[in-house]
């Protein structure tokens, strides 16, 4: 193979689990016949006649004369195979073409050969390295974990990051996504996350799936977390937003099918941050509109949740097996509607969401969460007694419906003046000045202990009349409100 | 007698004869074509390719017959053989399904590998299953004559309740044989009735509703030991219940308490499309936790039916029918059942799926035009009947609707609400304020309030609908004010207007949250509900009469409410007694208000 071959698929590799095929007696994986037939040629859509034993989602090589490209077949009908090719059919002409199947899906190589690497959205080197090789190969389509296999997620990972830390604690093994929009520091966060990130001290393996982003954030990334990179703990995966469109729907696999090899066999902890899955949903709708399939909610196929949980759904962790993977994917909302499908699709399938928000971030407040549309739904197995500090769970609770209560304040302020406040609501008001100052907003670099920041949210509660605070048992009141440690 | 007729030909066909066979001639993901299968019928399973990928036969033109594979089925060719299999997709129902954990074809998840790839036998062919041997002993005496629904012999230790072998429903007449007690397989014969020979373990076509004698008139409540719906919007044994809600309004964890608390005998929890890690949850938190009505753990009174979002599609559409079938065969051994289902809205996303790749025209959002009437026919699949052995005996099934982007006017929020008894609308923004559950108690409701308030009332607790009318009527009372209030400042409202606010505020901090976490407070009796709810409207009463006396509502309002706020974490979860007393002490700090 050479350089620029791509990716070190198919041929002559033993097969996955379950799949049965062995080069020698395979009928299929000999064949290697090439065929020419183009009957047509549509966005990304490959239609050739005149094709014999292939297989539905088998990989697929598209020869031209200015060399290969790739693809996937969606469809077969009689002697009819539609490929979905990755790097677009533009310059294609019917005659010049001819395409060879793999036998197999795609497969790439796995293993501790990725660390440290820079590729492209189909795994091709681009940091002048030779591909990545390895001895064992995945399907990047992968498998569905059995649920009985699965060790629920209960250990909590430290950020570092107060708001996430505090209120929507991330867990090992979890999928929480970044919902943000244009112009937020979605990626100065989620990068803060890959570099501070350690589950009982110990960091993490990181592989970064780029999908549609600008040079400009790629370079902001790659700068970012070059610490991790010269460590060799960091794999890049980078399809920029000038990039072959198709090309996105394989990235995030790749990426996952080299963190779960990472994970559950050579042991590490790794955290996947895919950015942006905006990119990726409108490259599968593109292919859907291709198709001609029926739309459900704004031209995204009816298939998008499902499609959205292959890749979500391969966090996780596996009974009796050390390492695990935590997806971090980041979407940015168009017109910051969380009701758009791929938030709300994706919300649906994460266990829980941090929102970022520009109402916040105008307030000067970094990382800018909306903390009450956020959530970390394993927040309550990750957290607390023997897992974080046995106070956590219900200052977080305590802290969340306060603000509640706070916002309530606030609007009314608005509509009757601070003035015609009662004095209970008016202390609501300054709890909010001192959450969001002193707890919530914090340097980009900025590493606090978990200690300080439920000090900091003890400190901020202060604020409050104590009979207000009714979601925190009395043993805690005297042990660590400090208005009451202060002058016993 | 309505169901008698129903047909267990699924059943019965599986000895037609094999070997029909044809080929593939298109494969569109789960949507396969096949030509040359003779005689190949509706809903048929046909094996396709080398893997034998399970299919189902969803249509038939000609030679041609057009399939939905519950499998993955990359790699699958045109030519690849096509296997007839002579029936419909069938749960092996006999002892062991208790504490086991299922895939949407009934297939045991415990015996299969950590990866699930596609090639796995059908269930009524799963080793595991099939070689287990369980204590069969004979209740039933040769010679005697038995008809459907009569228990033949007992399983005893299967699980939390008792099995029961039953007479199946397409036998009757004189037990010729039975098996004396001793250790007996699924597939091995327990009875003879005339010629037929009654197995530990029986296939049954889970899209067949199981037949029964008939539906009694009369409702009895099912204690959810979750307040807001047990005081609430109650649901009766047998009824449907549907609970929509956008993602984080807390639909899991509330359908999780459900399943943890809830006075039935045995849940059937179906994770539809949903979180791997999630089932793994409720399967680890079931394991621990003790169930109180039997000693033994809660996992024992349950089946987990899990096709999670990354399972394959197909399968998930037939997880709700495998679901609620193993609910009508606890039915049918004089069970009451609850079949949870999260979410049927990823089982009609798999319907609309499907029939977009099949070229169906669509009705609204993409959905299938007959999106609306499978629906009901799942829903009626609910019930309290009297089973065809004379048992009175429940289905109740409680469906989650995961309406896209909080839209509750979409197809399939609105089509369940026409055919559920009770709806538990779950809001946005009680859930970012940290109110769990958050049932909303505007958008909610309980068809069957009128007839459940009778049942208590002739049940031991007479107050049960005039609590019930108190409480609706605070809360509409304190929403109608706070929305006055944000106009004019609570402050500037009179004293009683403001005791209403102070009473909505109590309610719904005091009675209707609740947290699934706390020991105390996630399972809460009916008494202790009760006692709840009295004390917060006794509370409300006397701080109109301390207003009424003078007392200034600031004063009143300012005053620490924790002693009732904090009541439902501090006392016991079936302690009423100790609420009671926390209500005198709280009506005599009131006191002191004067």
């Amino acid at each position: 193979m050479t350089a620029t071959n791509p990716l070190p698929a198919a041929a002559s590799i033993p097969a996955a689990p379950g799949r049965p095929s062995h080069p020698e007696t395979d009928p299929r994986l000999e064949a290697q016949v090439s065929y020419g037939d183009v009957r047509e040629l549509r966005g990304p859509l490959l239609v050739l006649g005149d094709v014999d034993g292939v297989g539905w989602d088998e990989f697929a090589t598209v020869e031209t004369p200015d060399g290969a490209r790739h693809g996937l077949v969606l469809e077969v009908d009689r002697d009819r195979v539609t490929v979905q090719v990755l790097e677009s059919t533009d310059g294609l002409a019917p005659g010049e073409v001819r395409v060879r199947f793999a036998g197999r899906p795609l497969e790439i190589v796995v293993g501790p050969g990725w660390l440290g690497r820079v590729c492209n959205g189909r795994g091709e080197p681009l940091d002048g390295g030779p591909p990545v090789t390895g001895t064992t190969t995945m399907p990047v389509s992968g498998w569905p974990l059995n649920p009985v296999h699965r060790e629920p997620p209960h250990e909590p990972v430290l950020t570092g990051i107060s708001v996430i830390d505090a209120l929507t604690t991330l867990v090992r093994g979890q999928k929480l996504p970044i919902f943000s929009v244009p112009g937020m520091p979605h990626l100065t966060l989620a990068t803060q996350i890959a570099a501070q990130a350690t589950s009982k001290g110990a960091g993490f393996r990181v592989v970064f799936a780029a999908m549609g982003m600008t040079h400009a954030d790629i370079a902001y990334v790659r700068d970012r977390l070059e610490e991790r990179s010269a460590a060799g703990e960091l794999v890049l995966l980078l399809n920029a937003a000038d990039d072959p469109v198709i090309e996105r729907i394989l990235t995030p696999r790749i990426a996952l099918t080299i963190a779960e090899e990472l994970a559950y066999v050579e042991g590490h902890d790794v955290l996947v941050i895919m950015s942006d899955m905006t990119s990726y949903a409108e490259a599968v709708r593109e292919v859907s509109a291709a198709r001609r399939e029926i739309p459900a909610r704004r031209g995204y196929p009816g298939y998008l949740y499902s499609d959205l949980a292959s890749l979500y759904e391969r966090c996780g962790r596996i009974r009796g097996r050390p390492g695990s993977v935590t997806i971090l994917p980041v979407l940015t909302m168009p017109a910051g509607d969380i009701t758009h499908p791929v938030p709300d699709l994706t919300g649906y399938i994460t266990e829980g969401q941090i929102v970022l928000s520009p109402e916040v971030d105008a307030r000067g407040v970094y990382p800018p969460v909306d903390v009450l549309s956020s959530l970390s739904r394993l927040m309550r197995s990750g957290a607390g007694p023997d897992r974080t500090r046995e106070d956590h769970l219900d200052v977080a609770a305590q802290v969340m419906a306060s603000l509640a209560r706070a916002r309530q304040a606030a609007e009314l302020a608005e509509l009757v003046g601070s003035a015609a406040l009662s004095e209970t609501d008016r202390s609501y008001l300054a709890y909010q000045g001192v959450v969001e100052h002193r707890l919530f907003d914090q340097g980009a670099d900025e590493l606090r202990s978990l200690d300080d920041t439920l000090g900091r949210a003890w400190a901020a509660l202060a604020e409050l009349p104590e009979r207000e605070l009714t979601m925190l048992p009395t043993t805690f009141l005297d042990r660590f409100l400090s208005a009451r440690t202060e002058t016993p | 007698m309505d169901a008698m007729t129903a047909t267990v030909s699924g059943a019965a066909r599986g000895a037609r004869e094999h070997g029909r066979a044809g080929v593939v001639i298109r494969v569109n993901g789960p949507l396969v074509e096949v030509e040359g299968v003779d005689g190949i019928a509706m809903l048929e399973l046909v094996a396709l390719g080398p893997a034998r990928v399970t299919a189902a036969t969803v249509a038939i033109a000609g030679e041609r017959a057009t399939l939905q594979a519950y499998e993955y089925t990359g790699g699958l060719q045109v030519g690849d053989r096509a296997e007839a299999t002579g029936r419909q997709l069938s749960g092996l129902f006999g002892p062991g399904l208790l504490g086991q954990v299922f895939d949407g074809l009934m297939r045991p998840l415990s015996s299969a590998p950590i990866w699930l790839t596609a090639d796995r036998a059908p269930a009524i062919e799963d080793a595991e299953t099939v070689a287990r041997a369980w204590r069969f002993a004979p209740t039933a005496a040769i010679g005697t004559t038995v008809s459907p629904g009569d228990v033949l012999g007992v399983v005893p230790d299967a699980g939390s309740v008792e099995h029961r072998v039953l007479v199946p429903s397409d036998a009757s007449g004189v037990l010729t044989w039975i098996a004396p007690e001793g250790e007996r397989c699924v597939v091995d014969v327990v009875a003879r009735i005339g010629d037929r020979e009654v197995r530990l373990g029986e296939p049954w076509p889970v899209r067949v509703p199981r037949p029964f004698r008939n539906r009694p008139a009369g409702s009895v409540p099912l204690h959810t030991g979750q307040r807001v719906l047990d005081l609430l919007y109650p649901v009766a044994r047998g009824a449907a219940a549907a609970v929509p809600g956008g993602f984080g309004t807390g639909k899991t964890v509330l359908l999780q308490q459900i399943a943890k608390w809830s006075d039935a005998d045995v849940i059937v929890y179906v994770g539809c499309g949903e979180r791997g890690n999630e089932m793994a949850d409720v399967l680890d938190g079931l394991s621990q936790l003790v169930d109180a009505r039997t000693g033994g753990r809660l996992i024992d009174r349950t089946v987990i039916i899990a096709n999670t979002s990354n399972m394959p599609m197909m399968a998930r559409e037939a997880s709700i029918y495998s679901g609620v079938s193993v609910a009508e065969f606890y039915r049918d051994m004089g069970y009451d059942v609850v079949v949870i289902a999260d979410s049927t809205s990823r089982w009609a996303e798999a319907l609309r799926e499907f029939a977009n790749r099949n070229g169906d025209l669509p009705a609204e959002d993409g959905y299938p035009a007959d999106l609306a009437s499978e629906l009901a026919a799942f829903y009626e699949r609910a019930g309290r009947v009297t089973t065809l052995g004379g048992a009175e005996a429940s289905v109740t099934v409680i469906g989650a609707v995961s309406p896209p982007g909080g839209d509750l006017t979409e197809p399939v929020t609105t089509d369940t609400q026409r055919f559920i008894r009770a709806l538990w609308l779950l809001d946005r923004d009680l859930a970012y304020s940290r109110h769990y559950p958050a049932v909303s108690w505007t958008g909610s409701f309980a068809r069957d309030v009128v007839d459940l308030g009778s049942w208590h009332v002739a049940n031991g607790d007479p107050g049960w609908p005039v609590r019930r009318a108190r409480a609706t009527a605070l809360l509409a009372e304190a929403d109608r004010l706070s929305a006055l209030a944000e106009i004019v400042g609570p402050s500037s409202l009179p004293g009683h207007e403001r005791m209403v606010l102070l009473g909505g505020r109590l309610l719904r901090d005091g009675v209707l949250m609740q947290n699934a976490l706390s020991a105390n407070d996630g399972f809460c009796s009916a008494a202790k509900g009760a006692a709840l709810l009295d004390m917060v409207l006794t509370v409300v009463d006397a701080c109109e009469r301390l207003i009424e006396s003078g007392v200034a509502a600031t004063t009143i309002e300012q005053a620490d409410h924790g002693l009732v706020l904090r009541a439902r974490e501090e006392t016991g979860p079936d302690d009423a007694d100790a609420v009671r007393e926390r209500s005198l002490e709280a009506l005599r700090l009131l006191e002191e208000l004067r």
